[in-house]
């Protein structure tokens, strides 16, 4: 028992790194291969201005995620616009060429280091509270709590706002999106710089239960990627269900053998990719 | 002056040239009706209009503005919609989402999802469906209310009564004549050849990507748009080879 309510909170932070990936991929069909890699690069401001300017993670985490968001525009305008025009590949590939840049930039910057926001948060990491025999950390279900509000959010978003139906629509088809007055471009853009505010949250969680280092990324985007596959690509409820899911079997591997941790949430993976139906919830809520 | 005025485009895919020289130029609160067999270019030469598809040569202006490297949004913006071939909806939306993604991109002309589900009451119990669960009818009738929801001056509906019922395709043409009285221009690709005559005011021919006949649907015979239709050179016909 205690193992399945481990697996979940660890669900609840993979849901949260995937959600971004499953966002870019449900609106513009690209897959975000520096993912992983942005996230630590909202781990890194975090810790920067907290250790620069001493000043609280939280209020740190609430700069740093608006800077994502620019970031993220920019980085559609500049990359994934004229790649996209170029078919179908070139997007993969120049993410993957992003996230190799990411990577050393991080390198040159601040070295091969481990670094944590850890001490700075004081107790918040290490806390659990423990209820009839079951121990909860603190830190756990906030990020679960996070990971769920931000999927409503997205929800919301996507089937209340006209902004959201505008997402939807051109998801679905971007010509037609054009002739009824929807500028797609100004769309993914917009698609592109929630997803990597979404992941630099992601990337803050991270920093806060883990030590991570330039190369932390391609290991977090591994998971998300899994989470999306496990849950149905670009369905924000499934995303939720394959990061739980995979921290499950995740958690479960370990309790069998420590090493076998990261073991178990593949097999979960291959075995969902191997399954006539994909995802878990791949046929309802297709687009987004 | 002119509501659309397209001069001598070219548009092709690839090494194909679907659309060769073709101009045209449109009156305010026209009703022009495109014939011509498959494959003829008019889908093309709409989309060109429309902004869908970029001409390799050629200019369309509206309204006097040039408009031949506006993106089809903007277009949107100045008062140009089409009904694209196959209806096209957004499949995951709603039939009220469907329509009122459409609104808000040229304030005035006052189209709303109420006025659009008062012409079309098939509609009105069907608003919260999806468009995938419609019926071709109802699709068609969606497809055409998003369009009116742009507040267009000029409407480009291409083959609106294609894999329809015959009596859905009434209905259809019935909402149109209320459209057209309304004032606003239409441009309509239409395979019926007989209805396409009876709803428009003037007929161009198109055939190889070229337009072979053009005039006045009251004056034109059946014959002489067949003969065009098929590429048998009519004496009267305009012939736009050189």
């Amino acid at each position: 028992m205690n193992v399945l309510v481990q697996g979940v909170l660890l669900g609840g932070f993979y849901a949260l790194l995937a959600c971004g990936l499953s966002l870019m991929f449900g609106v513009m069909r690209i897959i975000n291969l520096a993912h992983g890699d942005i996230a630590v690069i909202g781990a890194y401001l975090v810790w920067v201005l907290v250790n620069q300017t001493s000043m609280p993670p939280w209020l740190a985490a609430l700069l740093v995620l608006p800077i994502m968001w620019v970031a993220g525009y920019v980085m559609y305008v500049l990359l994934l616009e004229r790649s996209r025009r170029a078919g179908q590949l070139v997007p993969l590939l120049t993410t993957f060429g992003l996230a190799i840049v990411i990577e050393n930039v991080l390198l040159q910057i601040f070295s091969p280091d481990d670094h944590s926001l850890l001490s700075s948060t004081g107790t918040l990491a290490t806390s659990s509270i423990s209820f009839g025999g079951l121990t909860i950390s603190i830190f756990g279900m906030l990020t679960l709590a996070t990971a769920v509000v931000v999927l409503i959010g997205l929800q919301f978003f996507l089937s209340r706002t006209t902004s959201g139906r505008q997402m939807r629509a051109t998801a679905e088809d971007p010509d037609v999106a054009e002739l009824v007055g929807i500028n797609a471009r100004a769309v993914y853009a917009k698609a592109t710089a929630i997803a990597v505010a979404i992941a630099g949250l992601g990337g803050i969680f991270l920093a806060i239960r883990q030590t991570f280092n330039p190369s932390t990324g391609p290991t977090q985007l591994i998971f998300a990627f899994e989470a999306v596959v496990i849950g149905g690509f670009g369905s924000p409820w499934g995303t939720l269900l394959g990061g739980i899911v995979l921290g499950v079997a995740q958690v479960i591997g370990a309790q069998v053998n420590p090493q076998y941790f990261v073991l178990f949430g593949h097999l979960v993976f291959l075995a969902v990719l191997a399954s006539p139906r994909g995802g878990l919830l791949s046929r309802r809520g297709r687009t987004v | 002056m002119s509501l659309l005025e397209v001069g001598a485009v070219d548009a092709q895919y690839g090494l194909l040239k679907a659309v060769r020289g073709v101009s045209l130029s449109v009156d305010e609160g026209e009703t022009r009706a495109l014939v011509g067999a498959n494959g003829a270019g008019k889908t093309t030469l709409l989309r060109v209009i429309a902004g869908a598809h970029r001409p390799a040569a050629g200019t369309v202006f509206f309204d006097g503005v040039d408009i031949t490297r506006i993106p089809a949004h903007k277009r949107v913006a100045l008062g140009i919609a089409l009904v694209p071939e196959g209806r096209r909806l957004f499949p995951g939306l709603t039939v009220e989402e469907n329509l009122s993604i459409a609104g808000g991109h040229r304030p005035g002309g006052g189209w709303t999802v109420e006025r659009v589900l008062a012409i079309f009451p098939m509609l009105q119990q069907r608003r919260t469906q999806r468009a995938a669960t419609l019926s071709g009818g109802e699709q068609q009738a969606t497809a055409i209310g998003r369009a009116l929801m742009c507040n267009p001056r000029l409407i480009l509906l291409d083959e609106v009564s294609l894999g329809l019922a015959p009596k859905a395709v009434a209905a259809v043409y019935e909402s149109l004549r209320e459209l057209i009285g309304g004032g606003t221009t239409v441009v309509l690709v239409e395979q019926d050849l007989g209805r396409a005559l009876s709803v428009s005011t003037r007929v161009t021919c198109m055939l190889h990507g070229e337009v072979v006949l053009e005039g006045a649907s009251s004056a034109l015979s059946r014959e002489q748009i067949t003969a065009a239709y098929f590429g048998v050179r009519a004496s009267s016909g305009v012939g736009a080879d050189t």
